[in-house]
């Protein structure tokens, strides 16, 4: 909502100055946007007659004008066809800023001539439209003196921002109501007395549908002359960023910003016999003022003559009983449209229109009869004619409501001890009536304020009156009840897990929850109730079923960027269906590359299927899972190289983490240049810790005796895996065994071809006494001996 | 006598003029050795009187002492000198880089998250969580924003296509639901804040279609908007880690809560940086209101009984507003340069003992 500080004061009389009103705007809850003082724009620019304009020596179409700005005269070049002889006009001396273009004034040779300033169109001082030529005041216009200050455009503007439960301000004088209330003023009523009538409307109205239309009041007004409108009109719709059109459309519009009253002119002689307000026909046809032909269905509220449809209720006119320039007789509508079907109806259509807006919040019902009196005031003012009777059809609505509120709850909800007397003097101010009845206050809400719903409604206008600013602040209690705090398991899970992740040299990435549906096809199936109806963009269109799409096409972003190598993460949710359960939440990461850049100490080495599998169980152990526990099978999902990935899982049912490879047929799909390797850590699969396990970390035992270790070295065949041969060795004597690492694995020279070495070191710690050399030997035969028997492995000479 | 005195200082000039090691060992076994001269003056002794033992001996042990002393501290020496040679060869171009971990980060959405829910677990919240994807009941109705609200368009809420039962799910347009969700697990008193992604149909230089918000809600017996007041300049103050941060509270409108605001953040707009804290701007930072009574009848709670606030804010515009970021879009491109630059280190977890000194305890 715009307005101009000289507009506001048409209804509110103050002496507060602009800074203090719009502070007291934003206080009300009509937050203030922006506020543009023109007369800073305009500064510089002076009144000047040009004394003497003589055609250009070197150019037909250019003037040099001899320029008198009351200080001094000067040359000035001009190429306005207007530019002549004793015309007085605006002056832009060198130096100065033209404010809707920015272009700063120096002295200048155009074709030979000097030129020093320049006289200015309305267009380039941001006045209107018109270039034709330059700016042409009176004759007597002040020589030397302040152009804003003659032509009055010194009226700051206000852009103020309306809440949708304010639809009491979406006029001026609503605004200044409010404002008169917060104290900051005197409300000056418009003239709403009646206007007589020379005669009785030849048109009738008809209303069909009281509930779309509760009311409708028409005045016929004939022998009108319709023009451009005078300069104070047009100005006001140009503050409105509105263009003027002619003075029976402008004041529509005037009215429908000024009073917050929307209302229709059409031209009588269009319309054929009487009108009547109805539901449409489906498949009725409205030519509307936009120019657009809409085909209606049997729902619309619609105001019809006798052959076509004319309007489209509380949103838009037709364009054949609009107003022009030849209309001489008119009929005017000031009517009430139902804001629901008001509100259907343009969204239906989709057409916005200031009325539309007005209607859809809720219009003051009480206009109905002041707005036509108003309307008719401006048209005979401005357009001459003779009015009819009004004629009333069906019955302004009362929505006032009466609206019980205690008291105190303006100390027990907005923290604000006030009297019953202060509650009372604020509602009252406010338009409301209250009623004291001992422990409640009765309070019936004014016509404007249709958004009143409750008492809580009422305490928000009594502070909002009173001042946000004076709610006393007071610390939290404590709950009237102990209540759970702090983070939840998987919540501590998740910030663990990341933190390890970012440890371990991941970087985390923030991706959108939605991906293009043919990548989400690549990791599972994509049921069609996943896939949106409205996405922001095609390729936005499916939530992801998986972490990894989104963290591999990031990679290939980062390569195309220069980077070589890459380490990204994300935790977020994933979705399986739409129920809650659907959605379940991981931990993903991707590298690729190296390990490290190139070093002169360290070789680095390429991430492989290794280096994915220490992420999974590093961030699985960050988390509290006993990774000891924990299997490592095949049985990786599809887009994982089938021979390079695993799954890391508690049972066949639990699994969780998978990673390995990705698959090259992902890569090539999802065009991105690997290889990669990923991990997927399913952080609220992972079985929450016995809860009588406490935080006691149990006895530590420590052996006193000497431990042993011996290495081994197995040529198997090449399909078994190191763990078989570990499990061998560790079925021997668990207690006593207490550690089994690979150290060298070895394909080469010296190894048949379909077999491999892997060389291990066990190491063996007795608790009760020291082992002999003896028992050392035995225990080294038994594991030769196991290894031989589990895994056909043999010891490497 | 006389020949002892003499003998010490000879050997002591031999001792320091020992040029090495070597030299000193052998000057060692010559004089103090088995066959050395000091051994055989020792020898001596046993061909004396008794009188001249007791004058004798103690003199020649003091003579064997100090020059035994004389050899270990040259010997010392020696080594030292020996050693600083070695070290000095075994010098290297320590300007060479070390072998250092590559290095991870964490994106501001988690350390705002992080942060956010430090500060209100602090004042005894939990945090809650709920599904994305959401039914009308939780995102709207329930909210008490009617059917023909305009946020319920197409043009704002991202939608699924209709289920067989005729409803249709949506992408949740703020962390609202959550409040909802809670209210109807459980009984009063809650005191909860939801920290989560949210979607809008939204795409230009200031939205995306995915951003992050947090949502609070307490509801007991007694809470007031003094409270909502408080709960909001704490956080301000420990988030900002500026103690005197200017808050304004101004009248707003939500269809979830009455009375309603709006909380702006004091600060300055120049040469396009934002700085909290100073200046005479404002900048809105959150929503926030008493929960509405209608809420609460949605959730079968006795609005005579209970009653409380909620407010809700986006995590991605504190962040930005914090770290100074200048672009939301940035935030979800995954570009390395940007996750190296504005991310934070794995072990930089928000804690309130680690926050700017300038801030006292609770007030």
């Amino acid at each position: 909502m715009k307005f101009t500080l000289s507009w506001l004061k048409t209804y509110l009389e103050t002496d507060a100055p602009l800074d203090v009103i719009s502070e007291k705007l934003t206080a009300i809850g009509l937050e203030v946007e922006e506020i543009i003082d023109p007369t800073e724009g305009l500064k510089p620019f002076v009144i000047a007659r040009i004394e003497k304009a003589v055609q250009h020596p070197n150019a037909d179409n250019l003037r040099v004008c001899t320029v008198n700005n009351g200080s001094e005269t000067i040359e000035v070049v001009c190429g306005a066809p207007n530019a002549r002889t004793g015309l007085v006009g605006a002056f832009a001396p060198s130096g100065s800023v033209i404010p809707t273009n920015g272009l700063k004034l120096k002295p200048t040779i155009i074709r030979g001539v000097e030129s020093n300033g320049m006289m200015c169109s309305e267009r380039e001082l941001g006045l209107g439209d018109d270039h034709d030529g330059i700016i042409d005041l009176p004759a007597d216009a002040p020589i030397g003196t302040s152009f804003s200050d003659y032509i009055g455009a010194n009226d700051p503007s206000i852009e103020i921002a309306i809440t949708p439960n304010h639809q009491d301000a979406l006029g001026v004088y609503g605004i200044a109501r409010d404002l008169a209330a917060a104290g900051l003023g005197t409300l000056k009523k418009p003239d709403t007395s009646k206007v007589k009538g020379s005669f009785d409307s030849p048109i009738k109205v008809k209303i069909e549908n009281k509930d779309a239309c509760p009311v409708f009041a028409g005045r016929y007004i004939r022998g009108v002359k319709n023009g451009p409108s005078p300069d104070w009109l047009q100005r006001r719709l140009i503050t409105l960023g509105m263009k003027p059109i002619s003075i029976l459309v402008d004041i529509t519009n005037f009215l429908t910003h000024d009073y917050g009253r929307p209302l229709h002119v059409f031209d009588a002689d269009n319309i054929s016999g009487n009108l009547v307000v109805r539901l449409s026909k489906s498949g009725e046809h409205f030519k509307a003022l936009d120019e657009k032909e809409y085909i209606l269905d049997d729902q619309t509220c619609i105001i019809a003559d006798d052959k076509a449809i004319n309007s489209l209720g509380g949103i838009m006119g037709g364009i054949d009983s609009g107003t022009y320039d030849t209309t001489t007789n008119v009929f005017l509508e000031c009517a009430w449209f139902e804001p629901i079907r008001t509100a259907m109806t343009g969204r239906k259509y989709a057409i916005e229109s200031d009325a539309r807006y007005r209607f859809e919040r809720g219009v003051d019902p009480a206009t109905v009869l002041d707005g036509i009196e108003m309307a008719t005031r401006l048209i005979l003012d401005m357009c001459g004619g003779e009015a009819s009777d009004v004629t009333v059809t069906g019955e302004v609505p009362i929505i006032s409501k009466t609206v019980s509120m205690r008291p105190e709850r303006m100390l027990s909800l907005g923290s604000i001890d006030l009297s019953k007397q202060e509650i009372t003097d604020i509602l009252e101010r406010l338009g409301f009536k209250v009623s004291d009845q001992g422990d409640l206050l009765d309070v019936t809400t004014p016509s404007w304020r249709c958004d009143i719903d409750g008492e809580a409604d009422l305490v928000e206008e009594v502070l909002r009156i009173y001042g946000y600013e004076h709610i006393n602040v007071e610390p939290l209690p404590p709950a009237s009840r102990d209540v759970v705090t702090g983070l939840s398991l998987l919540q501590r899970r998740s910030r663990m897990a990341k933190r390890t992740a970012a440890g371990r040299g991941l970087c985390e990435a923030v991706t959108w929850s939605f991906i293009p549906s043919a990548q989400a096809r690549l990791f599972g199936v994509l049921p069609e109730n996943l896939i949106l109806e409205n996405p922001v963009s095609s390729d936005l269109d499916a939530m992801r079923p998986n972490l990894l799409p989104n963290l591999i096409t990031a990679v290939g972003r980062n390569i195309d960027r220069g980077f070589k190598n890459i380490a990204l993460f994300e935790a977020g949710n994933q979705f399986s269906s739409d129920k809650p359960d659907g959605q379940t939440y991981a931990l993903a990461g991707i590298r690729r590359g190296q390990n490290h850049q190139r070093h002169w100490q360290d070789t680095p080495k390429d991430v492989d299927v290794y280096d994915v599998k220490a992420d999974a169980l590093a961030i699985l152990a960050s988390i509290g899972v006993n990774v000891k526990n924990a299997q490592v099978v095949t049985g990786a999902p599809d887009w994982y190289h089938p021979g390079r990935s695993g799954v890391i899982r508690l049972g066949p049912k639990n699994i969780l983490a998978t990673f390995g490879e990705i698959h090259p047929n992902i890569l090539k799909k999802l065009d991105v240049k690997g290889p990669l390797v990923g991990f997927e850590i399913m952080i609220d699969s992972i079985p929450s810790p016995r809860s009588n396990s406490g935080n006691s970390r149990g006895v530590l035992t420590i052996s006193d005796f000497q431990s042993v270790e011996r290495d081994f070295a197995f040529v198997v065949n090449k399909d078994i895996w190191a763990d078989e041969i570990i499990k061998a060795i560790q079925s021997i004597d668990k207690k006593l065994i207490d550690a089994v690492n690979v150290f060298d694995i070895y394909q080469g020279a010296g190894i048949d071809d379909d077999k491999k070495s892997i060389a291990v070191n066990v190491r063996l710690q007795p608790n009760d006494k020291t082992m002999t050399d003896l028992e050392i030997e035995n225990l080294c035969i038994q594991i030769i001996n196991r290894v031989a028997e589990k895994t056909g492995g043999t010891l490497r000479k | 006598m006389q020949d002892l005195q003499t003998l010490e200082s000879e050997i002591n000039a031999n001792i320091t003029a020992a040029a090495d090691i070597d030299a000193l060992e052998s000057l060692r076994i010559n004089e103090l050795g088995k066959k050395g001269r000091v051994s055989l003056l020792m020898r001596e002794l046993g061909t004396m009187s008794a009188d001249e033992k007791k004058e004798f001996g103690p003199k020649l042990n003091q003579l064997k002492n100090n020059l035994n002393d004389a050899v270990q501290l040259r010997k010392e020496t020696l080594e030292q000198v020996a050693l600083n040679i070695k070290l000095a060869s075994e010098s290297v171009d320590i300007s060479l880089t070390a072998v250092s971990q590559e290095l991870g980060s964490i994106h501001p959405i988690t350390q705002v998250m992080d942060e956010v829910s430090e500060i209100f677990t602090e004042m005894g919240f939990s945090v809650a969580e709920g599904p994305e994807i959401e039914e009308d009941f939780y995102n709207f109705t329930a909210l008490n924003i009617p059917e023909e609200h305009p946020a319920r368009q197409m043009h704002d809420t991202f939608y699924f296509p209709k289920g067989e039962d005729g409803t249709r799910k949506l992408l949740r347009t703020h962390t609202s639901p959550v409040q909802i969700r809670t209210m109807m697990q459980g009984e009063p008193p809650y005191r909860i804040i939801a920290p989560g992604r949210t979607y809008r149909n939204d795409s230009d230089a200031t939205h995306t279609p995915m951003f992050h918000q947090v949502e609070a809600l307490v509801i007991d017996k007694d809470i007031h908007m003094g409270h909502l007041k408080w709960a909001i300049e704490e956080f301000a103050r420990k988030f900002f880690e500026i103690e005197n941060v200017k808050i304004r509270f101004r009248p707003s409108y939500f269809p979830f809560t009455e009375p309603s605001a709006e909380v702006d953040i004091g600060c300055s707009f120049k040469n396009g940086e934002i700085r909290i804290g100073e200046g005479d701007d404002w900048l809105e930072i959150m929503g926030c209101g008493m929960v509405n009574d209608r809420v609460l009848e949605n959730v079968d709670l006795d609005p005579k009984i209970y009653q409380g606030f909620a407010f809700g804010m986006g995590l991605d515009r504190i962040a930005m507003l914090k770290w100074g970021i200048p672009d939301l879009r940035d935030f979800f491109a995954a570009d390395l340069r940007w996750l190296k630059h504005y991310g934070f280190q794995a072990l930089d977890i928000p804690s309130l003992s680690t926050r700017s000194s300038a801030l006292k305890g609770s007030k």
